[in-house]
């Protein structure tokens, strides 16, 4: 199983830093999902593309887990030599994340 | 006391108009809103305003006005904009002109000024935030200063009973906080009430996002109609609790999904959303189904205002060349690759390899890198160089040797396109509050 299995996602940009919402389909998922999406491994997944640190806020009443990541949208909007300046198409690659106790 | 009914009639400047005409025509509308300035609109549109003194307004605004004016007019709906972009003085004018043209027997448009605090940035060199420099760094280079205003700054706009607002920068969501506080007389420390009243707008200022745009994932995440999708609207209560929910009869769908994304959407800390009249905190919202394509949002929380308020600065930061050309067929990645490994001793030539540059495989590894990229080979790859230079005339040549792959790269490379862009960058300031002065003029047909 992998995220998408069980949640969309949604990513923004705020200055340097691209946001990342993670949303569980039922919100009975959400305790897999804050399992699944620790830190560590949201680093692991976005290395190369994530430089800075990256802040987590599970909200499990809204059945969701949000992460800003810093450092990750090449100066910004405004000055990125990126295809995607806005980080937008960031979202779908967390989808492809194993669930915890599927493996990496 | 009835529902207070709030629109949103575009997301960005370049949002679909239809939508908007339906939601002025059905909705039932109190008041439609329009958030049309993204970061460095203002500062383009002050480039386009040194150029010509009438200019430096949304473009879309006349075709925008004369879509829903009508409308709003007839049935008393308010609509407020942020179109006035880096000219608010003259976006009034035009919508003055929209209503003559319509022939529209009255109309008051009321235009706020004040979010240009150029003058007193390019005085004050206060710090960036984000970065170790201060103002006086982008000296010779600053474009544009203008800060975030809040509700507080339209509110006379309101009690003169204008029909239409028009304002430079303000605050997203406080285009839409703006006439709850005005039609509910909520008091400006009333903290909760502003918090639900921010979460209200967050939630509307995009537009289509929270009614079924940007979502659909197919299998997954299915969306009706997805092609017909209606922009959303809110029926508020005096407490400041609210109904999302869009057009019957509208594609797109309202529900748990649609409004936590759009919710999170750009958001830092989720209980420190800080906005010129209120710090909201949104760890506490809850949403519940009510009904089709219904959603009530409650439970948002409120702080006390920031002393400081948010400036963007707009500043010139050189420019950015980019060329592409396609290959396909047996190899095409191959061919993409050696196309990057030929182009990479040309810019050496040119003296730019030591710039910042990306050199890339579209349908490979042009959106998320190497360690995600594909692995598999594709059928067709899109090469994509795009170099930061310090003069235009170098900026086209990233283009120019991406064009000469014609003749002078691997077989069968096609589709090139070339861009060259002055990149306009914007960085962010604090200043406080009380240099700040909105003010209101009215206008009248």
């Amino acid at each position: 199983m992998k995220v998408r299995d069980i949640a969309l996602a949604r990513s923004g940009d705020k200055g340097n830093r691209a946001t990342l919402s993670v949303i569980a389909y039922d919100p009975a998922d959400f305790a897999l999902l804050e399992r699944s999406l620790t830190v560590a491994r949201l680093q692991a997944h976005y290395r190369g593309i994530v430089h800075g640190a990256v802040q987590r806020y599970p909200l499990p009443q809204l059945g969701a887990v949000h992460f800003v990541m810093n450092d990750a949208l090449g100066g910004g909007v405004t000055r990125s030599l990126a295809l995607d300046a806005h980080g937008k198409s960031l979202g779908a690659a967390i989808l492809d994340l194993p669930l915890d106790g599927d493996g990496d | 006391m009835q529902a207070f009914r709030i629109g949103s009639g575009a997301g960005y400047s370049g949002d679909r108009i239809d939508p908007a005409r339906d939601l002025a025509e059905r909705g039932a509308l109190n008041a439609l809103v329009f958030e049309c300035l993204a970061e460095r609109t203002i500062a383009l549109a002050q480039l386009r305003r040194s150029l010509d003194p009438d200019a430096g307004y949304d473009p879309l605004l006349e075709e925008r006005l004369h879509a829903v004016l009508p409308a709003c007019v007839a049935q008393g709906t308010t609509l407020i904009t942020n179109m006035g972009a880096a000219n608010p003085q003259a976006a009034g004018e035009a919508v003055l002109a929209v209503g003559r043209a319509l022939g529209l027997p009255r109309l008051r448009v009321a235009v706020v000024t004040g979010d240009d605090v150029l003058a007193w940035m390019q005085a004050h060199d206060v710090p960036l935030m984000d970065s170790a420099e201060s103002v006086r760094s982008l000296d010779g280079r600053l474009i544009s200063a203008n800060a975030y205003l809040g509700a507080d700054a339209l509110l006379p706009a309101l009690r003169a009973r204008a029909d239409v607002v028009v304002t430079g920068r303000v605050a997203d969501p406080a285009l839409f906080l703006a006439p709850l506080m005005h039609h509910f007389g909520w008091p400006a420390d009333d903290w909760q009430r502003l918090g639900q009243g921010i979460v209200a707008g967050h939630l509307l200022e995009c537009a289509a996002q929270v009614s079924g745009g940007y979502i659909a994932d197919p299998g997954f995440v299915d969306v009706p109609r997805l092609e017909a999708v209606g922009f959303p609207l809110a029926e508020v209560d005096a407490d400041g609790r609210f109904v999302v929910t869009k057009l019957p009869g509208t594609g797109g769908r309202v529900d748990r999904l649609t409004c936590t994304a759009q919710l999170l959407y750009e958001l830092e800390d989720p209980a420190r959303y800080v906005q010129p009249d209120v710090v909201a905190d949104f760890s506490g919202v809850r949403l519940r189904e009510v009904g089709t394509d219904r959603v009530l949002v409650q439970g948002a929380g409120g702080a006390p205002r920031p002393d400081q308020l948010k400036v963007t600065l707009g500043y010139r930061d050189g420019f950015i060349g980019d060329g592409q050309i396609s290959y396909a067929g047996p190899g095409a990645r191959s061919h993409g690759e050696l196309a990057l490994a030929v182009l990479k001793h040309r810019l050496q030539r040119l003296g730019l390899d030591g710039q910042e540059h990306r050199a890339e495989l579209i349908g490979v590894n042009a959106l998320h890198g190497p360690h995600l990229g594909a692995e598999h080979e594709p059928y067709e790859v899109r090469v994509r160089l795009a170099v930061r230079a310090p003069t235009r005339v170098l900026a086209e040549r990233v283009g120019q040797e991406v064009e000469a792959l014609y003749l002078n790269g691997p077989a069968g490379g096609g589709g090139v396109t070339m861009a060259t862009r002055e990149v306009i960058a914007v960085a962010s300031a604090l200043i406080p509050r009380e240099a700040v002065r909105p003010q209101c003029h009215i206008l009248e047909l």
